[in-house]
């Protein structure tokens, strides 16, 4: 079920329940290693840890791994279910292989780094966090999303940004359509030195700052008025 | 802005002018404001179309085939216990009455703390709203249930292991398929910050859940905040009430604790007034089909049921109960219980183009009571500690009318009341109750 293995805290969810990892990861008095074995797709696997954990988690997660993560540092070796570190307070998640839809949904910091595809809605309502995408999202990626950086190396679905608030967000490659009252804007600066943060954040050092272009709100629909209604497809 | 003087009906009438049933003053009025603003009504509180109601129904007292308990000397229980299903630590109430999700944002910062004063001072619980927990509320209420909303306004999980009971909100009676409306007047600085907005916007929250639809996904994101939680907190489930038979056994069915059911009558702080009054049931159609859904499961009891939508006494309380709830929820009740449309501000309400009693442009942050605004200097009016008593006079009141009923009855507790204590005034009611019509054994759409 669960042994010590060196300086690190094996749990095999083949012999083990969800239930004792998350309860031995919130009962831990000091941040640790820890790798979880067997996953299987198994839902809520290292969600709600307070501390700088480096959890593995060795295989195929289901919804909402590392969900509201604080501090610590998730590694999914395989893919993802839905909600991935959802409303993430910090720390770094990384899910190596592909991400369901709604990953990074309302995160507020820390960092989410997808190394595969995010389905539709990736980053959706996001709060502040960091998201990197290095392949492409699906449709509705960052609606309404509200603060954070949202960065995609490949390519983005229907309606990117719908209704969006003041998150920035970034794409490399084709933007199969804009939601309503998001707009592509000016690449400065400031602009492509928050891409190379994001970039280096990611270790992502085969794309070149210079190829993603940059879409934000055109906060036409902060005030509603009638004439703007046409907006809301 | 003041009213103009209206001519009263009796002289209209008098006059040989009759106004007409479909197009109505108001009706009129309305099709003129829209003509000219373009855009449709907002406005707080619930619907005010007549519905079947408790006003509806009556409560048969003891007599020869009953007995009674004596008032103030025989006991009669009120306390109840919420989350007993999964939770490790379910919140135990001296009253069955809770106070409903109210948003700091909607709310100003006094108000809900006078709310978690007076909810604690009367032995029940306060609950949070679409904008986060603040620590005023927190500090001020003994028990405090915290919402998980589509919008997620500051949530994080911190505040969830803080919290003595989690409430996911699917829908609310005034609403259900609507998401949250807060207009930029009251969108401050602070209100801002909390929601990770910029300030001044007209927020629109979103109607559904940025990670989870369906009953399925339901269940999982159940067991998520369970897990957070380390298994603690009771976990509710609110829904508005429409396909009410259906929505609470599938939220049974993912795992709740305890069902929070809002009928078309519950408040909001801000919504299209189109939206009120059209969609949704009453809450006295809706505790029937619920309590039928538990029942099917073998969960009534188990599974608590809170119901809302239109609670003004004890006599509403006792009716709710003895329909099968385990508890209610007042949320415009205890506003006005604050100080809300108090006559003492007629000449201000009246300078809004409102009046005492009649004052619902809560969207518009204004209100002079201080409760339901964002203006430091309004929201100042408001003594927390003397708007805290009068909620727990009120509670305590309504709770004494529940008792004296329940004894009526010839209940010990009140969670004693049951169907077989009620009769319906109108076919609807009994229809909608299934109880029987008075004086009759029917019920109609039984055999």
């Amino acid at each position: 079920m669960s042994s010590v293995i060196g300086q690190e805290q094996v749990v095999d969810l083949a012999t083990g329940t969800v239930r004792a990892l998350n309860a031995a990861l919130h009962e831990a008095a000091v941040p640790g290693r820890w790798v979880v074995r067997n996953p299987g797709g198994a839902h809520n696997v290292a969600v709600g840890i307070d501390g700088a954990h480096d959890v593995v988690v060795d295989g195929h997660a289901g919804y909402y791994c590392a969900g509201m993560n604080q501090h610590a540092t998730v590694r999914v070796r395989g893919s993802a279910g839905v909600g991935v570190a959802e409303n993430m307070m910090s720390g770094t998640v990384v899910v190596e292989g592909n991400a369901s839809q709604s990953a990074g949904a309302t995160a507020r910091g820390g960092l989410l780094r997808i190394d595969g595809d995010a389905s539709a809605r990736c980053a959706i309502s996001l709060k502040g966090a960091d998201v990197v995408v290095r392949g492409s999202v699906g449709h509705l990626s960052a609606f309404m999303a509200q603060r954070g950086r949202l960065l995609v190396c490949g390519d983005a679905g229907d309606a990117l940004g719908d209704s969006l608030y003041e998150a920035h967000l970034y794409v490399a490659g084709t933007v199969a359509g804009l939601g309503a009252d998001c707009i592509e804007k000016e690449v400065c600066e400031e602009h492509l030195a928050e891409i190379e943060e994001l970039l280096a954040a990611a270790s992502i050092t085969d794309m070149d700052p210079r190829a993603f272009r940059r879409y934000g709100s055109a906060r036409e629909l902060y005030a509603f008025k009638v004439d703007d209604a046409g907006s809301y497809r | 802005m003041s009213l103009p003087p209206v001519p009263t009906p009796e002289a209209l009438a008098r006059a040989g002018l009759r106004s007409s049933a479909t197009f109505d003053p108001a009706t009129i009025a309305e099709i003129q404001r829209a003509a000219r603003e373009g855009v449709y009504a907002i406005r707080g509180g619930g619907a005010k179309r007549a519905v079947p109601h408790f006003d509806d129904l009556l409560l048969l007292g003891a007599s020869v085939s009953r007995y009674p308990l004596e008032g103030y000397r025989e006991r009669c229980d009120t306390d109840v216990v919420l989350g007993t299903r999964h939770a490790k630590t379910p919140i135990q109430l001296d009253i069955p009455i809770t106070i409903a999700g109210m948003s700091f944002g909607a709310l100003s910062a006094t108000a809900k703390e006078a709310l978690g004063r007076g909810a604690s001072a009367a032995g029940t619980s306060t609950t949070t709203g679409d904008g986060g927990m603040t620590p005023e509320e927190r500090e001020s209420s003994k028990t405090l249930i915290y919402q998980l909303l589509p919008s997620r306004y500051g949530m994080n999980p911190d505040d969830l292991r803080r919290c003595d009971a989690i409430e996911i909100v699917v829908g609310q009676g005034a609403k259900p398929g609507g998401g949250g409306i807060l207009m930029g007047q009251k969108m401050s600085d602070r209100v801002a910050a909390m929601r990770d907005l910029p300030p001044g916007v007209d927020q629109r929250s979103a109607c559904r859940h940025p990670d989870w639809t369906g009953p399925d996904d339901l269940e999982i994101k159940i067991e998520e905040l369970r897990e957070i939680t380390d298994w603690q907190k009771p976990i509710f489930v609110k829904i508005g009430a429409t396909r009410t038979y259906y929505d609470v056994a599938l939220a049974v069915k993912a795992g709740a604790d305890v069902i929070v059911l809002d009928g078309m009558q519950g408040g909001t702080a801000a919504t299209q007034d189109i939206f009120i009054e059209h969609v949704g049931i009453p809450i006295l159609a809706a505790i029937p089909q619920a309590v039928e859904a538990l029942e099917e499961l073998g969960m009534h009891r188990e599974v608590q049921l809170v119901v809302s939508g239109g609670i003004r006494n004890g006599a509403d309380v006792a009716k709710a109960l003895a329909l099968g709830a385990d508890a209610v929820s007042i949320g415009v009740a205890a506003l006005v219980a604050l100080g809300d449309n108090a006559p003492a501000l007629e000449a201000e309400y009246e300078q809004l183009g409102s009046a005492a009693g009649y004052y619902d442009a809560w969207h518009e942050g204004r209100d002079p009571a201080g409760i339901l605004t964002q203006d430091d200097a309004l929201a100042a009016r408001l003594d927390p500690e003397l708007g805290g008593r009068r909620l727990a006079n009120y509670l305590r009141a309504t709770t004494l009318e529940t008792q004296t009923l329940a004894r009526a009855c010839g209940k010990s507790h009140v969670h004693n009341l049951e169907p077989e204590d009620l009769v319906a005034l109108t076919i609807e009611a009994a229809a909608m109750a299934r109880v029987p019509l008075a004086g009759t054994n029917w019920i109609p759409g039984r055999d």
